[in-house]
């Protein structure tokens, strides 16, 4: 049981079984994180690029914790050490990259679609940690594991998803995850800060966040870029922080036993106080652990023998 | 130069004419249009049996690049894609660098055109100086130069004020304005339609409001200065709906519009193919057809191609930092015959009128017409040519068409300019 594809660019043309498959594995990488001696052979002799060129600290550590548990050698590539602040193309740098044989290169990019251009031109396997506004596709399956994880299943669970949708490429990316595996969505922000045509992906839409987050199994709180005050999308962070804002007081209008998530990093005080952020309803450090659980699984089943037939070898079953 | 074209199938709008005969031009000018015409001896004479003669192809819109980007285009490189494609004339866009916003400037592109140009070249001048949307450009003296237009495509003419200004002063010179009509502030940092396919892929969208506000202005301003205003590539069905009303109350406004916006939609972003990205963008399926409906009842006049070079080096690169549009000098005859004709969206009179008399008229061209006198501009179609898009073998600097590797039956055959051949059978002479 594999994966049969060269890449992971997108959650919406992934198969449910796939995503399954996925989860399962990402559920018995588990297991590594609790051993004394965090390493299995799996990749050995494997090499991995992590081309970040975004910032990031959470992801990009998360492939390297991943692809170091697996015995990978990691290599990594950020925005200001790389040729491209000399000019180079993303084209000239990939495919300098694949003269060094990677077997996966895994990238961040600013620019939705980097990823898709990479996989055209690049033999190895390429994995999409975030591509401009487009989507996030490992932390759409992190989260599905953590709430599987909670919950026990994914099918008729129903889920909120607030905030600046927009912009967002850990909301497209949960919403094909989460409606491919039988939830519901609700999006929810201002009306500046949701996409037209949302709706065609198969998700409700509300303006309010009480209407949002009522009756839901989880909500799902989405960074708010500060920047985005002066494209005008909102008047100021205070009001924002007021009407979107996830306080104790207005998680009375959800559910007694809902799950609250946030991708990270959170702006404390403004998509959420500090006492949700770390009350008992928030899995936001569950979020986190799962990464690389889902990463390894990842890795270990596009580059590794996961993608072939066949038992893994040193990975529990 | 002389030349007889016998037993073709003779469609000439502007006349009016769709019947067997032959076509004779003398000292590069039309002579006669009918059947078994006398020609003075030794007279070449080609024989277009099976195959339709229509006056030369006009494109009216296109970045021949040269002076400036000539890694892109030259003024010899875009003319011989031009004849390829079946077009005897074009007229190119302001837009290079410098600019031609100046007599030294339009006085280079025509003796480049002159030097080395394969079809007739027509400058259109700037509105604006440096295309800044600041000062006008000197109309007079462009057009003294041999302007036959002016405008600022590629930037929109945002002021409102000096747009008006231009458009009175022009008057004097009888020249129209191409507005490239599309809101600058609402289509900043986009690269595709804002809709559920943007939504969906993650890209900056430009909504279809950008270029409605703009004609509706440019339609507003015509009406106000009584100047001409004709609009480039509209794209959405508010345009097509704001230019049909302003035509039936009178207005001095025409439109074009282009063949990858009667044959593609928004969905061919979903590759994040960078040939796909384009100003206007690409559209939904409902602004196509309504395109297609305002082309096949006049409300456009035209169609242009705006034929945009750009190297490999432009395009292949993140989307957000491509260069906008696609060439299309040598794929429009064929894509029309293809997907308008075969397939029902017009018939093959009215895709030459969009072809030749209408932008004849648009920009006031000699041409377009197989009139006694006028010049003595043939193309030939073959219907009936089955053929795939190669971009491999374009006269063309550039490769960026997203057409690549479609399949087409009909192509133009021969394409003759003052009664010069100067293709055949898609060979350069």
């Amino acid at each position: 049981m594999g994966l049969k594809r060269k890449d992971l660019l997108e959650i919406r043309t992934l198969e449910p079984a796939e995503i399954v498959t996925i989860l399962d594995t990402a559920a018995s990488m588990k297991e590594i994180a609790s051993r004394e001696i965090k390493k299995v052979p799996a990749l050995r002799g494997k090499t991995v690029v992590n081309l970040f060129l975004e910032p990031s600290t959470r992801t990009r550590t998360s492939f390297e914790i991943a692809g170091k548990w697996l015995s990978a050698d990691v290599v990594n590539v950020s925005g200001s050490s790389s040729s491209v602040v000399k000019g180079e193309t993303l084209m000239d740098t990939a495919k300098n990259l694949e003269a060094m044989s990677p077997d996966c290169v895994v990238i961040r990019h600013s620019a939705s679609g980097a990823p898709h251009m990479l996989a055209r031109a690049l033999r190895c396997s390429i994995i999409n940690a975030g591509d401009g506004m487009h989507e996030h596709p490992t932390q759409a399956l992190l989260d599905l594991l953590t709430i599987r994880e909670k919950r026990g299943h994914l099918d008729g669970l129903s889920v909120a998803i607030v905030g600046d949708i927009r912009h967002s490429r850990v909301a497209r990316s949960n919403i094909w995850g989460m409606r491919k595996t039988g939830m519901s969505v609700t999006v929810a922000g201002p009306p500046t800060l949701i996409p037209p045509g949302i709706e065609e992906l198969g998700v409700k839409v509300t303006y309010r966040l009480e209407d949002a987050i009522r009756d839901v199994d989880i909500v799902m709180m989405l960074r708010l870029q500060q920047e985005r005050m002066t494209g005008g999308y909102i008047p100021s962070l205070r009001e924002y922080a007021r009407l979107w804002g996830l306080s104790l007081d207005k998680l009375r209008a959800a559910r007694d036993d809902v799950l609250i998530m946030h991708p990270g990093p959170v702006n404390r005080g403004i998509e959420l106080s500090p006492e949700v952020a770390d009350g008992p309803y928030s899995v936001i450090l569950d979020q986190v652990a799962n990464g690389v659980a889902v990463r390894m699984a990842l890795l270990y089943l596009l580059v590794g023998r996961g993608g072939e037939a066949g038992e893994p070898g040193g990975v529990p079953a | 130069m002389n030349l007889v074209v016998r037993n073709g199938r003779v469609i000439d709008p502007a006349n009016g004419l769709d019947a067997p005969g032959d076509v004779l031009i003398l000292d590069g000018l039309v002579s006669r249009v009918g059947p078994k015409l006398q020609a003075p001896a030794a007279t070449p004479t080609v024989d277009a049996g099976g195959r339709v003669v229509t006056p030369g192809l006009i494109d009216i819109h296109v970045h021949l690049r040269e002076p400036g980007h000539e890694y892109k285009e030259t003024i010899a490189s875009g003319t011989r894609a031009a004849a390829a494609g079946g077009f005897t004339a074009v007229a190119c866009m302001a837009n290079t660098s410098p600019v031609n916003d100046t007599r030294a400037v339009t006085d280079y592109i025509l003796a480049q055109a002159r030097a080395g140009g394969l079809v007739r070249v027509y400058p259109i001048g700037a509105v604006t100086r440096g295309l800044k949307g600041t000062e006008l450009a000197e109309l007079g003296e462009l057009a003294e130069a041999g302007c036959v237009a002016y405008s600022d495509d590629g930037r929109p003419v945002m002021n409102s004020a000096l747009l008006r200004r231009a458009l009175e002063y022009a008057q004097t010179f009888g020249k129209p304005i191409i507005s490239h009509a599309e809101d600058a502030t609402l289509a900043e940092g986009g690269v595709m339609h804002e809709g559920s396919i943007s939504t969906d892929l993650g890209l900056r969208g430009i909504p279809a409001a950008a270029e409605e506000i703009l004609v509706a202005r440019d339609i507003a301003l015509a009406e106000l200065t009584g100047h001409r205003v004709h609009i480039a590539h509209v794209s959405t069905t508010a345009a097509v709906r704001l230019l049909r009303d302003a035509k039936a109350r009178g207005v001095p406004v025409t439109g074009e519009v282009t063949p990858h916006h009667l044959l593609l939609t928004d969905e061919a972003m979903r590759s994040y193919d960078a040939n796909a990205k384009m100003a206007p963008a690409l559209r939904p399926k409902r602004d196509v057809e309504a395109c297609r409906e305002a082309l096949a009842d006049g409300t456009l006049d035209a169609i242009a191609t705006d034929h945009a070079p750009h190297a490999l080096t432009d395009k292949e690169v993140e989307l957000d930092q491509a260069a906008n549009g696609v060439i299309g000098l040598e794929t429009a005859a064929a894509l029309c015959l293809t997907h308008l004709v075969r397939e029902g969206v017009l018939d093959l009179p009215t895709l030459i009128t969009r072809l030749t008399v209408g932008p004849a008229r648009v920009l006031d061209l000699p041409g377009g017409s197989l009139t006694p006198g006028a010049p003595g501009d043939v193309t030939i179609l073959d219907l009936e040519r089955a053929h795939t898009i190669d971009p491999a073998r374009f006269y063309s600097r550039s490769r960026n068409t997203p057409f690549g590797g479609r399949a087409c039956v009909g192509a133009p055959w021969m394409t003759v300019v003052g009664g010069r051949i100067v293709m055949r059978e898609g060979t350069l002479a």
